[in-house]
């Protein structure tokens, strides 16, 4: 906890001066280490030591990302995955989340589920996509509930245990306090489990773009998933590493997103 | 002096897949209003299961209760604070006028005070971590007052805490409890805890637990707990008490204090 107006040492100084220091050396280290990769790559290619039509290059990628952009079909196929993850990501949340609440207060329903429950998180959801395919048709439908199904049972897992560790003594303290069943939810189990939802948001982000990309592998006529698959299929191999470059790129700002989300939640 | 509570041939079982536990045979007890009634028993003796049927949210498999206040007028106070680690103490001392929906601004008000009147109040908007144990389980004694209940059950509420806390608490918690004229009910398996707060102490026998004895306690109430302590009546009373528990269960002294 930090206290305003409290007096600071030389030597408590001193140590914050190490301190940043420190990680003023990490974090350029980090950025060093990126550019070298790049570097090296570029010049390997450029030496022909790596063979560049299937290892491509840095250089070969730029120019590939420059004639995406510059027809701007680059900004249809980001949009595309973009919103079937945030959709996928923000959807398969909110149902975990209520099927969490709901086999959280009906006990009998609980154990009735719990082997079905068990079942589903063990399949390998993308053996579902044909199945799917037919169902929702070959579109972004498809994807979508691709990338929902394959994080909302682990979604229900992880914040049903959440809800059921909850001290039982505290349970009892609000029992005594009179409080029903849902002033026990709202009062105690949710905000004691922001923690355990935030965790969830975290693995249902990476989770969410596994959905998507594998849906558009499956299904798409445009996305970034289409775009690497494409670029396979023709062996335009700096079009299939921009896109996955991109892709990176993108899963780590929605992740950061969570972070900073976290930061604001949990004080 | 008039009966707050009355439990006529009180006995209770408890079903698991492994059998059937008896935790209490046939008790009688009665408590009357205004006074601070200890419970001592061996460890595992059914004090929570009596404590839970006192609270009214335990139904027992047979026998009476009879009380002259409802459940809603009966405060509890756990042995941990449980407060919320996402409230600020103001909000964790309101938390019972809320899920009863009567926060009316004289009742947040009466909290706040007693907040303020036992020195907690510059702590209003703090969270619970920055509070000290002693200063913790004093919130928590008045999150129960917020509600004036009438009788307030208290399952040894000072056993989380370190022995130095735990004298000094326990005489902020006498204090406040004779200052709001509260009966009160202390369940706990420390003797010199209950002789330096209690006006009667009734000793549980080991499971199935039944009353074996109530000791009336000749020390008089004016005194502080602590002082209490010192008193020359308090090692006889402590011994007849230590006694009378000594004989319930061989095994269960050890735990038992």
């Amino acid at each position: 906890m930090k206290r305003a107006g409290r007096k600071v040492s030389e030597e408590h100084l001193r140590y914050l001066k190490k301190e940043r220091t420190r990680t003023a050396f990490v974090v350029a280290a980090q950025i060093l280490l990126l550019l070298q990769f790049f570097v090296v790559w570029e010049l390997l290619a450029r030496y022909e030591v790596i063979d560049s039509f299937i290892f491509s290059s840095p250089s070969k990628m730029w120019a590939s990302f420059k004639s995406l952009s510059a027809s701007g079909v680059l900004w249809r196929h980001v949009s595309a995955t973009l919103i079937e993850t945030v959709v996928g990501f923000v959807s398969a949340t909110a149902i975990g989340l209520v099927i969490a609440v709901i086999l959280w207060s009906a006990e009998a329903l609980r154990r009735i589920l719990e082997p079905y429950v068990v079942v589903l998180n063990a399949l390998p959801k993308i053996a579902l996509g044909p199945i799917i395919i037919i169902w929702v048709g070959a579109g972004k439908g498809a994807i979508i509930v691709m990338a929902i199904l394959i994080s909302v049972v682990v979604t229900v897992i992880n914040i049903l245990n959440g809800f059921l560790s909850v001290d039982k003594d505290k349970i009892l303290l609000m029992r005594t306090l009179s409080a029903s069943r849902a002033q026990i939810l709202f009062k105690l189990v949710l905000p004691s489990n922001v923690s355990s939802i935030i965790a969830s948001l975290k693995v249902n982000v990476g989770m969410a773009w596994v959905g998507t990309i594998m849906g558009e592998y499956l299904v798409s006529r445009e996305g970034l998933g289409y775009l690497i698959v494409y670029g396979g299929q023709v062996f335009n191999l700096s079009l299939v590493m921009c896109s996955t470059l991109i892709l990176t790129v993108l899963a780590a700002l929605m992740y950061f997103c969570v972070l900073i989300l976290e930061k604001i939640v949990v004080k | 002096m008039k009966e707050v509570l009355r439990l006529k041939n009180i006995s209770h079982r408890y079903h698991g897949k492994s059998g059937e536990t008896e935790a209490i045979r046939s008790m009688d007890l009665t408590v009357k209003e205004g006074e601070f009634f200890g419970i001592v028993g061996p460890s595992g003796s059914g004090k929570t299961t009596l404590l839970s049927i006192l609270a009214g949210i335990l139904t027992p498999s047979s026998g009476t209760v009879e009380r002259s206040v409802s459940a809603e007028e009966t405060g509890y106070m756990l042995q941990r604070d449980h407060l919320f680690e996402w409230r600020t103490i103001e909000d964790n001392v309101l938390l019972g006028l809320e899920i009863r929906k009567i926060k009316t601004a004289e009742r947040a008000e009466y909290a706040l005070s007693l907040l303020k009147k036992y020195s907690l109040g510059e702590f209003l908007k703090k969270k619970p971590s920055e509070l000290s144990g002693g200063m913790r389980q004093r919130v928590a004694l008045i999150r129960t007052l917020a509600l004036r209940p009438k009788l307030i059950l208290l399952d040894e509420p000072f056993s989380a805490l370190d022995f130095q806390t735990r004298l000094t608490v326990a005489e902020d918690v006498r204090n406040i409890i004779r200052e709001e004229k509260v009966t009160a009910i202390l369940v706990t398996h420390d003797i010199s805890e209950a002789i330096a707060l209690c006006d009667r102490v009734a000793v549980l026998s080991a499971r199935p637990a039944t009353v074996k004895k109530i000791f009336d306690n000749p020390i008089e109430k004016s005194l502080s707990s602590i002082e209490r302590r010192e008193h020359p009546l308090f090692a006889s009373l402590f011994k007849e008490v230590w006694k009378e528990l000594e004989f319930t269960d061989e095994k269960s002294r050890e735990k038992g204090e």
